[in-house]
């Protein structure tokens, strides 16, 4: 279980997160919407302690992140895996390389089962036998899928999505969100989506949350959000201009 | 009106030295961090050797050209300077000193801040903007450990391996003007250079590289590790890291010499 409490960031003075509370229970798929540069990435790395807040408790199984040592985050973060939104596979390393950094750096297991697990990952988000292809050579839709083996290698906890199916054709989104929701219920794990895909979100999403001027203003089951009132809400659910959400 | 100037004079001048003081305490706690990190270089060994080949093995054919000429230029100039006051007899001992202290590390410092600080800056510039740091992080992998210890540690140990060649390369340099444009023989030159020939003057050299190359990796990781801004901010970083390095060695080499010599 994750809770966020009163969590606030700022950069250069600027606030972005101005006081978040959210509960994401164990074994769901949390979506977390809101416009660009909300702060949805930042909360993101808030989660997985890649950013320090200025205030507030961040609650990974009830250990507070925002109070523990260096060494003690890199043992939570092996709880977590997490999908960047450029994919982030290092450039230097074949696909193999990247998927098994993680484990040959921990030394979890020997090397047979490396590799094992390495072709099981790769069968899993539906790219067998690309081993010792380079990132350059793959499709930005591959590119997201050998991301998400390696966030999975480590057997991960928690699984974090920064805008998943950004950047891909309609068709490689549907097969991305189809791929979150097949290893949400095969692996057991709890996801959190960070997204401004309105269908991605309300396919793969148990609750959806949304961030507006640093603060969540609703949380809700997809029906829920479907059906609600909220003015900002019912705005960016419907992709209108014209409303209280200010056209930059 | 010279109040309001000389105000803003000040002000200026405080957030000129508020950033050079962060910076350096920055600089040195990255410092601290690879000294730290550097436990573990013996399970790294393989990313150490990787950087020992890139950072050493590659720089080789730069450093053997700029070598070779500056040792040239040197015994040319020595012999230039000596006409009718000086014995040319001296001239191996003159280049030799010259090279050993002063040209054989300052070079090879600046040759690899250009070469290797430039390269260091933007290999962890771009992977700082495409958030492959962060993904390292993700991984619960210290990116000081496993990215800039071994370039550190590559840098001290290569650094001054590059400069022995390179006072090697450079002494050849200029034996072969004084031989062939000079007419001096080799017993006489290399004589000369016996004569003045003292192990310290070579170790405080090569002192002066293991600090030059610590310099060169510690700035080039510093600035690759705050870049910012997509392409145009791993451009900057990489000029950066060349002009924070080069100077950086210099004032060094000032400090060291007074120490050493």
């Amino acid at each position: 279980m994750i809770e966020i409490r009163n969590l606030h960031k700022s950069f250069n003075h600027k606030p972005v997160l101005r006081g978040v509370d959210l509960d994401i229970p164990t074994g769901e798929t949390q979506i977390i919407i809101g416009r660009s540069g909300c702060g949805k990435s930042v909360l993101l790395k808030l989660i997985i302690g890649l950013l320090k807040p200025e205030a507030g408790q961040i609650f990974v199984d009830g250990e507070d992140l925002t109070l523990l040592s260096a060494r003690e985050l890199y043992r939570v973060r092996r709880k977590f895996g997490m999908l960047f939104q450029s994919a982030a596979l290092f450039d230097s390393m074949t696909v193999e390389e990247n998927i098994a950094l993680g484990v040959r750096e921990h030394r979890m297991f020997d090397e047979p089962e490396i590799q094992r697990r390495v072709a099981e990952k790769l069968e899993l988000v539906g790219l067998p036998n690309i081993q010792r292809m380079k990132p350059a050579e793959l499709s930005g839709g591959m590119k997201k899928r050998v991301g998400l083996a390696r966030a999975l290698m480590m057997d991960p906890e928690f699984v974090l999505y920064d805008e998943p199916t950004t950047g891909l054709d309609p068709i490689t989104a549907d097969a991305i969100n189809d791929l979150i929701i097949d290893c949400t219920q095969k692996l057991g794990v709890t996801t959190i989506v960070v997204t401004h895909d309105i269908v991605s979100a309300y396919k793969v999403g148990h609750r959806l949350s949304m961030l507006h001027e640093g603060q969540v203003i609703f949380t809700g089951t997809p029906e829920e959000v479907r059906n609600t009132d909220h003015p900002i809400v019912r705005q960016f659910i419907e992709g209108r201009a014209e409303g209280p959400l200010q056209t930059y | 009106m010279i109040r309001a100037q000389i105000g803003r004079f000040t002000r200026l001048l405080g957030r000129v030295v508020i950033v050079v003081i962060e910076q350096t305490g920055a600089i040195f706690l990255l410092l601290g961090k690879i000294i730290g990190g550097s436990a573990y270089l013996w399970r790294d060994r393989h990313l150490l050797l990787d950087q020992m080949l890139l950072i050493g093995v590659n720089s080789v054919p730069l450093v053997a050209i700029i070598a070779v000429f500056t040792g040239a230029v040197s015994a040319w100039q020595a012999a230039y300077q000596f006409r009718g006051l000086i014995s040319l007899n001296y001239l191996g001992s003159a280049t030799s000193l010259a090279i050993f202290i002063e040209l054989g590390p300052v070079l090879t410092g600046v040759i690899l801040a250009g070469r290797v600080g430039s390269s260091i800056a933007a290999e962890l510039g771009t992977m700082k903007v495409t958030e492959q740091i962060d993904a390292l992080e993700s991984l619960a992998i210290d990116p000081v450990r496993y990215l800039a210890v071994p370039r550190f540690c590559a840098a001290i140990i290569m650094t001054p391996v590059l400069t022995i060649f390179a006072n090697f390369i450079a002494l050849m340099g200029a034996f072969l003007v004084t031989n062939i444009l000079i007419g001096q023989s080799a017993r006489i030159f290399f004589d000369s250079v016996q004569s003045s020939f003292e192990i310290r003057n070579v170790m405080g050299g090569l002192t002066k590289a293991f600090v030059f190359g610590a310099t060169i990796a510690v700035v080039g990781c510093y600035v690759g590790f705050q870049t910012s801004g997509g392409a145009e901010g791993v451009g900057r970083a990489t000029i950066r890291a060349f002009v924070l390095s080069a100077a950086v060695i210099l004032m060094h080499d000032y400090a060291l010499a007074t120490i050493i010599f």
